[in-house]
């Protein structure tokens, strides 16, 4: 018998799942409210909060950038590894299909974010 | 080992079309791992945020303007309650996926982690609005 003595790739899809998991627990309900309801409606939080300069320069900042990078990679990488067993619990089975969907979506968007955050970083 | 094809029986197989409805376990279970949808489109709305913003105020000021639709309003109050019914489930789920944790030689309790970890979600969470509201106000 062969041994397959390839290393499995699984720790490392779980490990950025169980990241993105604690992060969105722990500040994914407060960042919707901001972002998406508090400033948009005026509420709680004065009306340029998130103006263009103080967005940039809070992308600019290092501890900011890196804020933004893991927000954003970090959710994407959480959602499309649950929603790649979720499919499989439906009895969906689409193999490499679902592989692009939910690893090589969030791949390629954390490609773009890299893309943004750089070139906000040096432009 | 022969595949049970080829010796012709055919074995009753449960159906398993629609287990998740069987039952309410089951149900909460794949409610709580829709929650992942919303992850990815609000990450989504993160992202076109962080392309516009490189693309100078204007883009930036669009993407702001966009977020004022109350079908945008409408999308980010749903994906709040979702967003928050993952907290909720993360944290209670925590104490069968985390390996044993020994206090004093005693194994803390289901119940101390996932209060704890409730009261994280909560104490980040209001740092996190503190934070916004000092740096900007």
């Amino acid at each position: 018998m062969k041994i397959n003595m390839k290393r499995s790739n699984a720790p490392v899809f779980w490990l950025l799942f169980g990241a993105g998991g604690m992060l969105s627990a722990l500040v994914g309900p407060m960042l919707v409210f901001i972002t998406g309801i508090a400033v948009p409606l005026g509420l709680l939080l004065p009306k340029d909060t998130l103006s263009y300069q103080h967005v940039l320069a809070f992308a600019h900042s290092w501890i900011g950038g890196l804020f933004l990078f893991a927000v954003v990679m970090l959710f994407f990488w959480h959602s499309g590894h649950r929603i790649f067993h979720s499919l499989h619990d439906l009895g969906i089975h689409t193999g490499v299909v679902a592989k692009f969907f939910c690893y090589g979506l969030p791949l390629i968007a954390t490609l773009a974010t890299v893309y943004a955050l750089v070139s906000i970083k040096y432009s | 080992m022969t595949s049970p094809v080829s010796s012709g029986r055919r074995p009753y197989m449960r159906p398993m079309q629609g287990w998740w409805r069987r039952n309410t376990f089951y149900l909460e279970y794949m409610i709580h791992e829709a929650t992942a949808l919303f992850v990815a489109a609000y990450a989504l709305v993160l992202l076109v945020g962080l392309v516009r913003l490189s693309q100078g105020q204007a883009a930036w000021d669009g993407w702001l303007q966009a977020l004022r639709s109350p079908l945008s309003i409408v999308f980010h109050v749903i994906t709040l309650v979702a967003i928050s019914y993952h907290t909720w489930t993360w944290f209670n789920i925590m104490p069968r996926t985390l390996p044993p944790i020994l206090l004093k030689g005693k194994r803390l309790s289901e119940a101390a982690i996932t209060h704890s970890g409730l009261a994280a979600a909560v104490i980040v969470s209001l740092i996190l609005l503190g934070l916004v509201w000092s740096l900007w106000a």
